[in-house]
C-alpha cells in the first residue's frame, strides 16, 4: 500500500500562489467575498506565507506554501468527538463532512492552523457555480475542511492503474497544487518507496518538518531556503 | 409566636403570596430570553459567521460562558455539601440557595457546547447510544468526557437538591390547593415524617453529600483538560485542572453571595441570613481569591521564565498587548478589589461583600475570556495571528443566559422554599432547645 507524502523545495518557491488558485478550482473551495475575508473567514487548503525580513527598502520576502501536514501522530484526530476526522490506511488524514458536527476542536488543536470552518452556507458567484468539480462534494454549512492531498485524484489514478492493469506510480497521482506549481517547488509521491522522487528529495540535506520539535510526524518534508 | 411558626411563616410566604416584583422580574428576564431565542435561530439559520468567530479563534464567548456558568455550578452543590460532611451549623440556611444555584448554572452552561457547535442539531451524534451504523463517540476526545462529567454532575446534583427538599413539599402540600397542592403531593412522594422515613433521608443526604463532591471536583478538571489536553500555548499546562477548580468554587462562592444577598434584601430573610453568615462565605472567598491569585501567578510566572517564543506571544498579548486592559481588569475584580473589603472586619458587611463578590463574577468571567481568545488568536505560525470582536448575537446569547439562570431561579424561589425549613428548625432546636410537643400542627413536616 502507497504511503503518501510530498515535499516542498523553499528555494524554489516564488510565492506566485499558482498553487492556492489551483487548489480552490479543484476541490471547490468557497468564495468568503472580501468582508468576510477581512474578518478571517476565507478558506484556503493551502496558502502561501508570507514572512519579512529587514526594513525597507532592504526587505526581503520568504514564501512558505502551507498545507494540512498530514500528520502520522496527528493532534487533530484525538480531540474529535464523533469521528469525523481520521487517518487512512495510506497515511492521509480525512475528513468525513457528513460526520461532523462543528464543535471546530480540530482546528484549534491543529498546530499548523490549516483547518477551516464553514462560517456560512458556501456560495459561488455565477458563472463559478457552473465550474464546480464533480469529483468533490460540496461542504456544507458548519463543518471544518481542509487539504486532502486530492484523495479523488488518488482514487481516479488508482483506478486508471487497475484498468490498465499495472502497479501505480506516482505519475499517476498528482495534486492541483504540484500540478500547477510553475517552478516544480513541490513533490508528491509514495515515500515508503526509496526509489520515488519524493523519497530521494526527503533525502536531501535541506530537509525538516515544519514545528518538527512537536512530535506531530508530518508527512511534508520542506527543504529549507538557502539565503 | 412559637419559633416554629415564625419559621414557616417567613419562609413560606415568598412561595404562597405573590408581589408585583415577581412578575417584574419574570417579564423583563424573559423578554431577554425570548430575544435571545431569536438570536439562536438567526445564527442556527444562517451560520455561526453571524458570530464573531473567525479563523483561527474558532472557540470565543460560547466557550467562556460554558466555562464560566459550569464554574458557578461549583457554588452550591461542592460548599453545601462540604459544609454538610463538616457539619457546619451555620449551612443550615445556606445550603438550598447553594444547591439551586448548582442546577441552574449547570442547565444553563450545558448549553452551550451545543449553541457553539456548527451543526447544533447533530448534537446527539456525541451521545453513546446504539446505532445501525455501529459508530460509536471517539472516547479519547476531552469533549467526550464533559459529556459523561455534566451530565453525572447534572444528575446528582437534581437528586442533591431534591432529597433535603421533601420534608418542605410535604409541609406545602397541607398547606397549598389546586395544581400546587398536586404538584407537591406528586413530589414529596408521599412523605408522612415517620421515624423510617427520616432514617432513610438523613441517610441518602449523607451519601450525596460525599458521593457529589469527587464529582463536582472532576467536572471542572475535566472542562479545563478541553484546553489543557491541547498542544497549544498557554493551554497545554500541568496546574489547568486544579486552576480551574479553585476559579470554579472562587467564583462560585461569590454567585452565591450575590444571590443570598438580593434574597435576603427582596424576600426580607433577614432574620435567617445573618450577617455571620456572610462574614463565614466571604472568609471562604477570601481564602479562594487568594488561592486563585497564587495559581494565577504561578502559571505565568512559569510561562514568562521558561520564555517560549510561542508562549510567550501569548503572554505578552495578554499581559501588554491588545488584551491587557482586560487582563488588569481581571486582576483588579478578582483580588484588589475583594481582598480588603474582606480582610478588613469594617467593610466586611453584607451588601459591601456583595458588591466585591459581583466583581469577582464579572473577573472570573474575564479570566475564562482571557484563557480562551488570546491562546487561539496567537497559534505558533504567526502569520495567523488575529485580533478578535465580538457581534450583536453573541452578546445578546450570552445575556440572555444570564436573564434565564435569574428567570429559572426566581421561578424556583416561587415554588419551592429557598431556604430549607426543616433544617432550619432542627438547627434552631439544636440551638434552643425547643421542646416540640407531639400533637404539634406541623408534625407532618417536623417530626423526629
Amino acid at each position: 500500500m502507497s504511503q503518501w507524502g510530498m515535499v516542498i523545495d523553499l528555494n524554489k518557491c516564488t510565492g506566485c500562489e499558482a498553487c492556492v488558485v489551483a487548489c480552490r478550482t479543484e476541490n471547490n473551495v468557497p468564495i468568503a467575498g472580501e468582508e468576510q475575508t477581512v474578518m478571517g473567514r476565507q478558506i484556503n487548503w493551502i496558502r502561501v506565507e508570507r514572512y519579512w525580513e529587514g526594513e525597507y527598502p532592504d526587505l526581503k520576502a520568504s514564501f512558505m506554501p502551507v498545507l494540512c501536514q498530514h500528520c502520522d501522530a496527528a493532534p487533530c484526530e484525538s480531540v474529535c468527538p464523533v469521528y469525523a476526522t481520521t487517518h487512512s490506511p495510506e497515511g492521509l488524514n480525512v475528513m468525513t463532512y457528513n460526520r461532523c458536527v462543528g464543535t471546530r476542536f480540530c482546528a484549534n488543536n491543529c498546530p499548523y492552523t490549516v483547518r477551516h470552518f464553514n462560517f456560512f452556507e458556501p456560495k459561488w458567484d455565477a458563472p463559478l457555480d457552473q465550474a464546480l468539480n464533480p469529483e468533490v462534494s460540496v461542504r456544507p454549512n458548519g463543518v471544518v475542511e481542509k487539504c486532502t492531498f486530492c484523495v479523488q485524484r488518488l482514487h481516479t489514478g488508482r483506478a486508471r492503474a487497475k484498468a490498465e492493469k499495472r502497479e501505480l506510480t506516482d505519475d499517476d497521482v498528482r495534486p492541483a497544487c504540484v500540478q500547477a506549481c510553475p517552478t516544480t517547488a513541490m513533490y508528491f509521491g509514495d515515500v515508503s518507496n526509496p526509489e520515488s522522487e519524493v523519497s530521494k528529495q526527503g533525502e536531501s540535506p535541506r530537509a525538516f518538518h515544519l514545528l518538527g520539535e512537536l512530535g506531530t510526524k508530518p508527512r511534508i518534508i520542506y527543504l529549507k531556503r538557502e539565503a | 409566636m412559637r419559633i416554629v411558626e415564625r419559621i414557616n411563616r417567613d419562609l413560606l410566604k415568598p412561595v404562597l403570596e405573590t408581589s408585583w416584583r415577581f412578575y417584574a422580574i419574570v417579564v423583563v428576564c424573559g423578554a431577554v430570553v425570548a430575544w435571545a431565542l431569536f438570536c439562536w435561530g438567526w445564527q442556527l439559520h444562517y451560520g455561526i459567521g453571524v458570530t464573531g468567530k473567525r479563523r483561527p479563534e474558532f472557540w470565543s464567548l460560547y466557550i467562556t460562558n460554558f466555562v464560566f456558568w459550569i464554574g458557578i455550578s461549583h457554588a452550591g452543590t461542592l460548599i453545601s455539601a462540604i459544609l454538610r460532611v463538616a457539619n457546619a451549623g451555620w449551612r443550615r440556611p445556606v445550603t438550598r440557595c447553594a444547591e439551586a444555584i448548582t442546577v441552574f448554572a449547570l442547565l444553563v452552561g450545558s448549553m452551550f457546547p451545543i449553541i457553539h457547535m456548527g451543526r447544533a442539531w447533530l448534537f446527539y451524534w456525541l451521545v453513546p447510544y446504539p446505532n445501525d451504523r455501529m459508530l460509536w463517540p471517539n472516547y479519547r476526545s476531552p469533549l467526550i468526557w464533559d459529556f459523561f462529567a455534566i451530565t453525572t454532575y447534572l444528575i446528582g446534583s437534581l437528586i442533591y437538591l431534591y432529597l433535603p427538599l421533601i420534608p418542605d413539599l410535604a409541609l406545602l402540600r397541607d398547606k397549598a390547593s389546586g395544581w400546587r397542592g398536586r404538584l407537591y403531593y406528586i413530589l414529596s412522594l408521599g412523605w408522612r415524617g415517620t421515624e423510617t422515613q427520616w432514617h432513610r433521608l438523613e441517610k441518602a443526604v449523607s451519601i450525596m453529600a460525599i458521593v457529589i463532591i469527587p464529582v463536582a471536583v472532576s467536572v471542572h478538571t475535566i472542562v479545563s483538560w478541553d484546553f489543557a489536553m491541547t498542544i497549544n500555548p498557554m493551554w497545554n499546562s500541568t496546574i489547568f485542572a486544579p486552576y480551574f477548580v479553585t476559579g470554579a468554587i472562587f467564583s462560585g462562592i461569590a454567585a452565591l453571595i450575590v444571590a443570598m444577598a438580593v434574597l435576603r434584601h427582596v424576600l426580607h430573610l433577614e432574620r435567617y441570613l445573618e450577617e455571620k453568615h456572610f462574614s463565614n462565605l466571604a472568609l471562604l472567598l477570601l481564602v479562594m481569591s487568594l488561592l486563585w491569585a497564587y495559581f494565577t501567578f504561578s502559571e505565568y510566572l512559569t510561562v514568562w521564565y521558561a520564555n517560549e517564543p510561542a508562549e510567550m506571544a501569548v503572554f505578552w498579548s495578554k499581559v501588554w498587548g491588545p488584551y491587557s486592559p482586560l487582563f488588569y481588569t481581571m486582576i483588579v475584580c478578582c483580588l484588589v478589589i475583594p481582598v480588603p473589603i474582606i480582610a478588613i472586619k469594617k467593610t466586611r458587611r453584607v451588601w459591601l461583600v456583595a458588591i466585591a463578590s459581583l466583581f469577582v463574577c464579572a473577573g472570573m468571567w474575564l479570566e475564562r475570556f482571557l484563557i480562551v481568545v488570546p491562546t487561539l488568536g496567537h497559534p505558533r505560525l504567526p502569520f495567523n495571528w488575529r485580533g478578535y470582536s465580538t457581534t450583536w448575537v453573541e452578546l445578546s446569547i450570552t445575556a440572555g443566559t444570564f436573564a434565564y439562570f435569574i428567570l429559572l431561579y426566581v421561578l424556583f424561589a416561587k415554588l419551592f422554599p429557598i431556604i430549607s425549613i426543616w433544617e432550619l428548625k432542627e438547627g434552631r432546636r439544636h440551638e434552643e432547645e425547643i421542646v416540640v410537643k407531639s400533637d404539634d400542627v406541623e408534625a407532618s413536616a417536623f417530626q423526629f
